[in-house]
Formats: C-alpha cells, structure tokens, sequence
C-alpha cells in the first residue's frame, strides 16, 4: 500500500475535489470578488453546477453576475435580495470569450429571510412560529444582531448542500468584527441554547425566588433591566427554547458539514502588515479547529519585477544624476531635444524617486509572502489591478491568476 | 450653530470599512491632539492588538497606560466595563458578586442586542461626562457595525422602559446627540467597496442616529507623479532612443523604473475617479463633511514612525 500522494498544488486541483469552498480571511481583501472568481473558473474548467454565494457585492459586481442590484435593509444596513440563486446566462461567458462547460450560479445570503426559515422549521407548531416570528425580541435578533450574519451563512450552506442541487457551492463569508467570529457562530448558538442562563431565565418568574442559589443574578438583572423587561425577555426565550433541539442539532452538523473532508478553506489577503496578521491568526485557528485550510489567495500584490537586483541602484542614480541626465537627452540631436532641461529633470527624478518607494513596499510585501506562504502547499497572487471588476471578463480575468 | 472642527470634539468614533486604516488613522488623530496639550485617550473596542503596535507598547488592556506624553490608550472589554459601570453607576453591593455579574452579563448581551454596545459606549460617554480627558478618540467597528453600536442607547430606550438603565441612557444620548461633543469620523481609502460604504454610511449615520459625522477621511492617496505638461516629457522618455540613451547612461535596462512609474500613474488615475465620486456624492447632500486627504505612506514597517506621519499629515489637513 502506498500512502496518499501530495496535495494538490494548484486552486484547480484543490477545488476539483470538493464540494464545498469557503472562502474567508480578513475584510477589505477582496473576498467577494475571489470567490465569484473560483466559482466562474469552476464552471468553466470543471463544469457541472456551481453555486457561489456572496453576501454583500459590491453594485458592479453583483451586475456582473448578474444578480439584482443590491437593496440596503434599512434595519441592518445589509444588502438583501428577494431572489433566489441565479444562473449566470451563457451569453455573459460568450461576451467576455469563455465558453463554460457547466453552470454558474449566484446567490445573495438573505439572512432575515435564512432567520425565519429556521424558525419555521423547528419550531412545534405554526402557532408558536409564527409568536415567535411577530415578537419584537426576534425581529432585533434575527435583524440586528451583529452574529446572526455569520451564522447564517453557514446555515444557508448547509441548507444548499443538503439540497443536493449544485456540484459545487463557493461561499464568500460576511463581514465580521473578526474572521474568527465566522468560524466559532454554529459553536456559539449550541453554547448559547445549551447555557444554563437561558434555562435560569425560562423558569416561571415566581418560583425564582426560592432558588437561594440564583437569587444574586435575578437582583442585578431586575435592578439593571427592570422586571418588566425581564419578563418580556423571558417569555421570548420561553418559546424561543422550542426550537433548541432543532437548533442545537443543527448547528452540530453545520460545525461537521465545515469540517469535512469535502471542504476546503480558502484564505484570502492582501500583503498589508495588518491583514497578514490576521490571516495567520485564522490559518491557525483552522489548524486548531481541524478544519482543512487548502489555498491561500494573496490579492493586490505588487508585481516581482520590482525587487530584481540592480534596479534600486538604478533609481537612485536616476534621482541623483537627474539634472545632468536631462542637460544630455535635451542637448541637440538626443532624444529629447526641444524638451526644457528642467522639466526633464523634475521627470526623471520622480521616476527615480517613484521606483525607491514603490520598491520597498514591494520587499515588504515579499517577506510578507514568504512567511505566509509557508502556512500553505497552495498559494496564488493577484497583481493589484488598475481597474476594478466590473462584468464578468473581469471576474475571469482575475481567475486566470487564481486558477492554475 | 457651526460645529467645531474635528479636534474640537472631545468623543470622536473613528470607523470605516475593514482594511482601510481605522486604527492608523485614530492613532494618528489622537497623537495629534495630545500633541496640541488635549489630555488625550485613545480605545480600541476591537482588541486585535493594532493600537500597541501603532505606538510601539505592550498590549493595551482596559485599565489605560500612558503610551506617549499626554496620550493614553486602552482596548475596551465590555465585561470589565459593566463591573466598573454597575460598581460606579448603581452602587451595587459587593455581595452581587463578579460571577452573578458575569452571567448576567451573558445572558444580556445575548438576549437584547444593544446591551453589549451600550456598555463600551457607556464607558467612552462616562470619560467624557467626568471631564477624565480633553479628547477621547475610539477606533470604533467597522462601517457595518457602527450604526448598530451607536443606535443603541435609543434601541435600549425603546426596549426598556423603566429601570436603572433607561435611567442611564438618557445621559448617555445627550452626549452622544451634541454635535459640539461628538462625532463620528469615517475612514476611506479610494477604492470602489470603500467609497461605496462610506457614502452609505454617511446618509445611515444621519438617518439613523443622532450622532454628527465629523468628517470623511480618504487615506491611502497615491501622490500626483507628473504634472500635464510633464506627462508628455514622460511619455517622450519611453520612446526607444529615449530608453537606449537612459541604459547607456545608467549602464542598465531602465524600462523597470518607467514601468514602475506607470503603474503608480494608472493606479492614481483609477483611485482618483472614485475620490470624485465620494466628494461629489458627499457634496450634493445637504451639509456636505469636511474631507481630510491623508497620502499613502511608503514605508518598510509600521510603527510610531508611521503615527506620526499620520498625525502630520492630519494636522496639515486640519489646519489649510
């Protein structure tokens, strides 16, 4: 018997064995447009149905695939969609010069709408779901509350796989406070239904007062929140706890369904000092959830070319020796002449000037890359581009780098 | 009434899209008027240990340390805060105990949103009512999240109707609502997702809250290479016996370093239509804010020298 042969080294053979790529890291890298970028490379290469599932696109990126224009909720701010997924028409490939050969497929999370699906289902009966739907607790928790986001993607991508409908599913993770908190959400809701406040709070308001153990809580929350309020809570949570079976259930095969061998993690970054940081706190939190981190996309990077040898001599020449460069190229019959010496002078010291900045950002950024790209078999770069993306051309423009 | 200018707050909420600069940026304002003589503090609400590493410290903890002359830092820890809130605000007695606080505190913060938010901006709000600090500037959450956090104390208005809190919130939304006191600060690089959420955030923060937005801040702006006249000498240098003139005299190829320029002018270009776009949409509403432009620093590492580049670069904004 021979042990398993190496990892795949590429995006494409990383993602050719899944079913399932999460797509996460720190905000601001471009996760979004990275993972309409796999996804659309998927459809091409791979074929069969591919789902990408974002959350909030920006406006020329949900046009490029064909979503509708995000609307803002006014009670979250978030974008939300009254649609399902849709199929990318094949015209938009043909257009920007691909022919796929699968389905590409988008979605919009909606995660009051993924809120209230839930509810639905676990709940006992019509009755209560619908108690539990028109109380003001549950439109301030399903609406506003800040985790409810990152759960809710998970849940959803349970809910997709399940369904069985899609080849592949490539999620792009919400905006977090943190990229942990994205990870720890199904853990979190089993925590919160499993902790023993929620059942101290659902015991019936009077006989609290025997219990000499949970008399101090019940003293500060009454003095902090006042007794009405409490009771308002208590009874929300009182038919909230009829859905904790179902919940708890869920959130533990949503936490299996991640860990699975059929998903992968796909961590995006920029090579900014800050972000880096955060995507090595993530690459380890993985590790330590026994989840599988298969890729690493580093976006915006700047090209190589700018720490080869020689060129920081160069530039520093250009800078120093400006104006006796410009008095050469504009003297006559050189290739400047006509031009006044001191405005090639200024030119020729800002370009010289330019390289040596740019230049250290870029030795910077390439030690940043080296020790991230240990964490990693697979690691992908994407030049910074001048152009954001803006159709679908775009989106697989930006694959190419990706892919393989 | 004129609102003051951005030091002249005392409670500033510095936020914007993640990865744009909040922190820098704080940290940067926050040196600027401690350097003014403002008995400055600066809190970071989420503790990822970037403002210890914008001044060069240890990491910061809920009890403040002086980290420059004047300047004062502390992340925030809503448990903690709640502990110095209920031990200050409601006299509670010591037989409560920490773990029945601690639980309480839980069971809260999951129960009715707000109640988490409440306390850190209650922490900042009471710095402010107690006249601990001139100034005091939050490297808030991210534009996502903001609204939510400062909606709060009206969110908990509504919710709780009698009881020690509603008590406390009324004082809290007077600070916040004074425009004299408090505003916010949005943190913008000039890129599409960052310009688009702040225009959002900008109309939501009138909309939603009652706190005034101080200003707009557009960091990260690439420097102007060339002047028009300047572009042409450059596109000049880039013909082949320009090129071969420039190897021969620098004895190697100087494409590379036109190249290198080029990039820099195109990417200027494309950042600098979405720079128009944020100053033209801000300036068609009613009030438009004030717009700080910060440059892109090109730097080996970030650190107190990047701050106080930052502070620089803020003052000079400030005070044309």
């Amino acid at each position: 018997m021979t042990g398993p042969g190496p990892g795949p080294t590429t995006i494409e053979a990383l993602v050719a064995a899944k079913e399932i790529v999460v797509v996460c890291g720190p905000g601001g890298v471009g996760k979004t447009t990275v993972a309409a970028s796999i996804a659309a490379m998927a459809a091409c290469h791979l074929g069969g149905r591919v789902l990408v599932v974002t959350v909030d696109p920006a406006r020329r990126l949900a046009q490029a695939l064909g979503l509708p224009e995000p609307t803002r909720s006014p009670s979250s701010g978030r974008a939300r969609s009254a649609s399902g997924a849709q199929q990318v028409a094949a015209g938009a490939f043909a257009r920007a010069g691909w022919a796929p050969r699968g389905e590409l497929w988008a979605e919009m999370l909606d995660t009051k709408r993924s809120w209230d699906r839930l509810v639905s289902r676990h709940a006992p009966d019509k009755a209560t779901a619908r108690r539990i739907l028109d109380n003001p607790l549950y439109q301030n928790i399903s609406g506003r509350f800040v985790q409810s986001h990152d759960y809710m993607a998970v849940e959803r991508l349970y809910e997709l796989h399940a369904e069985g409908a899609y080849d592949l599913i490539v999620v792009d993770t919400p905006p977090t406070r943190n990229a942990v908190d994205f990870l720890l959400a199904p853990e979190r809701m089993t925590d919160f239904f499993s902790s023993r406040l929620l059942r101290l709070l659902t015991v019936p308001y009077r006989s609290r007062l025997v219990d000499v153990a949970s008399r101090p809580f019940y003293y500060v929350a009454d003095r902090v929140l006042g007794s009405q309020f409490l009771q308002d809570i208590a009874e929300f949570f009182i038919l909230f706890q009829t859905l904790s079976e179902g919940f708890v259930a869920r959130a533990a095969e949503v936490q299996r369904l991640l860990a699975d061998e059929r998903t992968t993690f796909i961590v995006v970054s920029t090579l900014d000092m800050g972000q880096v940081r955060e995507a090595e706190a993530f690459m380890r939190l993985l590790r330590a959830k026994r989840l599988h981190p298969g890729g690493l996309v580093l976006n915006r990077v700047l090209p190589t070319y700018l720490t080869e040898g020689g060129l920081a001599e160069r530039s520093e020449q250009l800078s120093a020796r400006a104006a006796e460069l410009a008095r050469e190229l504009c003297s006559g019959g050189r290739a400047m002449e006509g031009f006044e010496p001191a405005l090639v002078e200024s030119v020729l010291s800002e370009v010289g000037t330019n390289f040596s900045n740019i230049a250290l950002v870029a030795k910077r950024e390439a030690a940043q890359r080296g020790e991230l790209s240990r964490a990693s078999d697979v690691v992908a770069s994407i030049p910074e581009l001048a152009e954001d993306v803006h159709d679908l051309a775009g989106v697989l423009g930006l694959g190419r780098y990706i892919w393989s | 009434m004129r609102e003051p200018p951005v030091l002249g707050r005392k409670l500033l909420f510095v936020t914007g899209k993640g990865g744009v600069g909040k922190t820098t940026i704080s940290a940067g304002l926050a040196l600027l008027a401690a350097s003014k003589g403002k008995r400055t503090l600066v809190c970071e609400l989420d503790a990822k240990g970037d403002l210890a590493s914008c001044f060069e410290t240890g990491p910061t903890r809920f009890e403040e340390r002086e980290v420059a002359p004047g300047l004062w830092a502390m992340s925030m820890d809503s448990e903690a805060s709640l502990r110095q809130y209920l031990s200050l605000q409601l006299r509670l007695p010591r037989a409560a105990g920490i773990g029945a606080v601690a639980r309480m505190f839980d069971f809260v913060a999951s129960a009715a949103p707000g109640v988490r938010e409440i306390v850190t901006v209650g922490k900042l709000c009471w710095e402010v009512r107690e006249r601990h600090y001139d100034m005091v500037v939050v490297d808030a959450v991210a534009s996502g999240h903001i609204v939510g956090q400062l909606s709060a104390p009206q969110a908990i208005n509504r919710l709780v109707q009698v009881g020690l809190v509603r008590q406390q919130t009324d004082w809290m939304l007077d600070i916040l609502s004074d425009p004299v006191t408090t505003g916010v600060l949005v943190v913008a690089t000039p890129e599409e997702m960052p310009v688009t959420e702040t225009i959002e955030l900008v109309g939501r923060l009138k909309n939603e809250t009652t706190v005034a937005v101080a200003g707009v801040v557009v960091n990260r702006v690439l420097p102007e290479l060339f002047v028009t006249r300047e572009e042409q000498a450059f596109a000049a240098l880039s013909q082949p016996s320009a090129v071969e003139a420039l190897a021969s005299a620098l004895g190697g190829r100087p494409e590379p370093l036109l190249d290198a320029a080029r990039l820099m002018v195109k990417r200027r270009r494309s950042r600098a239509a979405h720079v128009d776009r944020l100053r033209e949409t801000l300036g068609a509403g009613g009030d438009p804010p004030v717009l700080l432009y910060v440059p892109y620093l090109f730097l080996r590492s970030y650190g107190l020298r990047s701050t106080r580049q930052v502070a620089a670069a803020l003052a000079a904004e400030l005070e044309s």
